[in-house]
């Protein structure tokens, strides 16, 4: 078995158990509430339209964005009930997994409902049963059938949709894609994908047992597709409960493999000190540091530059040393954040072309890039396009791209080496600039901000002396060439390492550990 | 003489917020023990009127009272417990046995288990089906055998009043005339009240002792069988006892002009 397929294995019991226990929480609450909603919909007509038309709304907006939806929803309904509400992580995961299973129970419910005999209702009624025991004893026990069909189909959208709940901190199945397609290990993403769709399928079946069992009366069927189910959750959920001991730590990390190796590297020194520690990848780089102001992650390295802009919302670009400065106390005063220190490199965003490329049309410096810039196409990540960095360098230089795209970061190198885009939107400690032999465009008016990788702590674990003791020593000690190395072993497409693999050469190099 | 069992005074009933009358003036009484028919044509108000008995239509005016007591002072269901119910389309519950079906009354009562049981092979001979089929599923029955079924469930907690809406017009002609034969002594056996819903007047002649002719929402004939055959003023209650007269009359002479033995 390979390297990489060891180590997906080795994440299997503790990511398995969390997507069970997401997925699962969710369709019961979604049950809890689709099932009523249905008999509701079903006897009235004027509840009916809305019920539906507001289940099919949310089945149009797309998983990732209901997700990342309810992290501002529940920061601002926390501010406005004064008591805080877990933003990251199982609740915003749960709410919206719950939401997007109610479509299918909904529907069949009330398809299931309104499908019954009229001559079965009026013999209900001749009788004398009132209208629940007509719900209890006739209606519901004929649409049972048309109800489990969807819940199957629930079951199998929810399973699936909850690999998406790893973005907002929710670790899941999908921390193999997510981290997988960040690093090009697509050993992950193909483990990631059909670990879900093995779960998926198996769940489906069972229910499916349980369906049949209920169309043709045979209790069998009923019991047995119960128990599969109940011991397969109570198997894949049991890890967690043997974990789930002593304080946690939580590391954040953002999407992409610096962030991954960085806070593989943070949990390695802190589990070496006895602490237990779970990580959260692939955290938006707005969500992060909302989250670890907000204690739902107590430390993650972020960068200077991004800070002063985005967090503090500055627009002046004092020199780096000032910055770090005004960072340190400026961050404590407003939010509580403890900023430990620089860890000894920078991962600016630059601009950066192919050195032949950029040979062939003179270009050296941004200013150069401007007049050409027209004929040209920028491949940027995800977030640069909407960055004030953009803005900056766009507006100091007269930057005016042909077209813009974008892509995440592996595969914006992927679009600058088969031409689709002239300049993207580098990193300055990205492995892949020596690799590639990539020219970084000089920044001659320093547009640009520093971005020194700086440790941040949570307010909540500020005064947190193992904490404190596990990371102090990370400051200042890595260079950018080894940070660099450290990425290239994760980026590269042959002999690849995983995050955790670099992190622990990174460590060794350093003579960390 | 006595108050009848059922009294519907003066009822009306419209539909489409008073547009449209199903029901004008309704003034019937209905003798306990007694077999009554309601004929007419479809839209006369019949099922309506039959209907309003056990509340399963509720009338806009007038008054319900069954056995002196008035119908509209208590809950709709704990009424339509006490009264028996059969109509065409029968709607026996397809997911559970001819036994669950039949016990449906009894549990809604709250009778013991042993008491249904009991009472479920009663049925069972009552209606002349055999008690192997109590484990059956509906739809393993023939049209006639369910609607057995559907006489039994219907008087399993013992009514005194039936309420029958065109309760063989789904069988073949042979099954029919087996399965009212059937009820007429069941009727008579069981001491019950019966108010049937019928527009096929042959049936109504066979079954029942007296005969409501009913037309655009109000009643136009009542009588006897033997009377309303005689002759009426009204062309349409004529027209309409003509066939069994007719028939009666050839059957007769059949009859009269069979050889001697």
């Amino acid at each position: 078995m390979s390297e990489q397929l060891k180590a997906a294995f080795a994440l299997l019991p503790g990511l398995l158990g969390q997507h069970v226990l997401l997925s699962l929480s969710a369709l019961v609450l979604g049950l809890a509430l689709s099932l009523p909603l249905a008999v509701l919909a079903a006897r009235h007509a004027r509840v009916r339209w809305p019920a539906l038309a507001l289940a099919s709304l949310i089945q149009t907006i797309p998983g990732l964005a209901l997700l990342a939806l309810f992290y501002p929803l529940l920061l601002a309904i926390g501010a406005l009930i004064g008591h805080r509400l877990p933003a990251l992580g199982f609740l915003p995961s749960l709410l919206a997994l719950t939401l997007y299973s109610m479509l299918p129970v909904l529907r069949n419910g009330v398809a299931g409902l309104l499908g019954v005999d009229p001559a079965v209702r009026e013999a209900a009624d001749g009788l004398g049963m009132t209208p629940s025991q007509k719900l209890w004893r006739i209606e519901l026990p004929l649409a049972a059938p048309v109800i489990m069909a969807g819940v199957r189909t629930a079951a199998v959208w929810t399973i699936g949709a909850a690999t998406l709940s790893t973005p907002v901190g929710q670790p899941s199945l999908g921390d193999y894609i997510f981290s997988g397609l960040q690093t090009e290990n697509w050993v992950f993403v193909l483990f990631g994908c059909a670990a879900s769709a093995v779960l998926a399928l198996a769940t489906d079946q069972l229910l499916g047992l349980i369906e049949a069992g209920l169309a043709r009366r045979d209790r069998r069927r009923i019991i047995a597709g119960a128990l599969g189910i109940l011991i397969g959750a109570a198997l894949a959920i049991a890890p967690l409960a043997v974990s789930a001991t002593g304080p946690r730590y939580v590391i954040g990390a953002k999407n992409f493999s610096e962030q991954f190796i960085l806070a593989e590297l943070m949990s390695r020194r802190l589990t070496a000190e006895g602490a237990a520690v779970q990580t959260r990848e692939g955290l938006g780089s707005a969500v992060i540091f909302r989250a670890l102001a907000a204690g739902d992650i107590d430390a993650y390295v972020d960068y200077s530059g991004t800070l002063w802009t985005n967090v503090l919302g500055r627009k002046d670009i004092p020199d780096r040393q000032a910055m770090l400065a005004a960072l340190k106390t400026e961050l404590k005063a407003r939010y509580g954040v403890t900023l430990v220190g620089p860890l000894g490199f920078e991962n600016a965003y630059a601009l950066a072309m192919k050195t032949d490329r950029a040979r062939a049309l003179g270009i050296a410096t941004i200013a150069d890039l401007a007049p050409a810039s027209n004929r040209l196409t920028l491949g940027a990540d995800l977030e640069f396009l909407s960055r004030p960095e953009w803005t900056a360098i766009r507006g100091a230089y007269g930057l005016n791209f042909k077209a813009q795209r974008a892509y995440n970061p592996t595969f914006m190198y992927r679009a600058l080496e088969s031409g689709e885009s002239d300049v993207i939107s580098a990193f300055s400690s990205d492995g892949r600039i020596a690799a590639d032999h990539l020219t970084v465009l000089a920044d001659p008016k320093g547009a640009v901000p520093s971005y020194d990788a700086v440790l941040l702590i949570s307010p909540r674990r500020s005064g947190d002396a193992k904490l404190r003791a596990a990371l102090q020593p990370l400051v200042g000690r890595i260079p950018v060439e080894a940070m660099r190395g450290a990425n290239l072993s994760v980026d590269r497409d042959q002999d690849k390492a995983t995050p955790a693999q670099a992190a622990g050469a990174l460590g060794k190099l350093l003579h960390l550990e | 003489m006595a108050a009848p069992l059922i009294a519907l005074d003066n009822i009306g009933k419209s539909f489409d917020g008073g547009r449209a009358f199903a029901l004008r003036g309704i003034n019937l009484g209905f003798e306990a023990g007694s077999f009554t028919a309601l004929v007419g044509q479809s839209g006369s108000g019949k099922t309506t009127t039959l209907k309003t008995i056990n509340r399963l239509v509720e009338p806009d005016e007038g008054q319900v009272r069954i056995d002196g007591h008035s119908a509209l002072a208590e809950p709709g269901p704990r009424l339509r417990r006490r009264i028996g119910y059969v109509f065409q389309s029968i709607g026996l519950f397809p997911h559970l046995t001819v036994a669950e079906n039949i016990a449906a009354g009894p549990r809604l009562a709250g009778w013991s288990r042993e008491r249904i049981a009991t009472r479920i092979d009663e049925l069972l001979d009552l209606v002349a089906l055999p008690r192997a089929l109590s484990s059956r599923a509906p739809a393993e029955l023939s049209g006639g055998q369910q609607q057995r079924v559907g006489l039994a469930r219907a008087l399993a907690a013992e009514p005194k009043i039936m309420l029958m809406d065109e309760p063989f017009g789904a069988l073949d002609p042979i099954t029919r005339i087996d399965l009212g034969d059937t009820y007429r002594a069941l009727h008579g056996k069981l001491g019950l009240t019966t108010v049937m819903v019928t527009h096929d007047v042959q049936e109504a002649v066979l079954l029942a002792d007296r005969i409501v002719v009913m037309k655009s929402g109000r009643v136009i004939a009542d009588g006897a069988p033997r009377a309303l055959m005689a002759g009426h003023p009204d062309p349409d209650v004529s027209a309409l006892m003509a066939t069994p007269r007719i028939q009666a009359e050839r059957v007769a002479a059949l009859t009269r002009s069979a050889p001697g033995e």
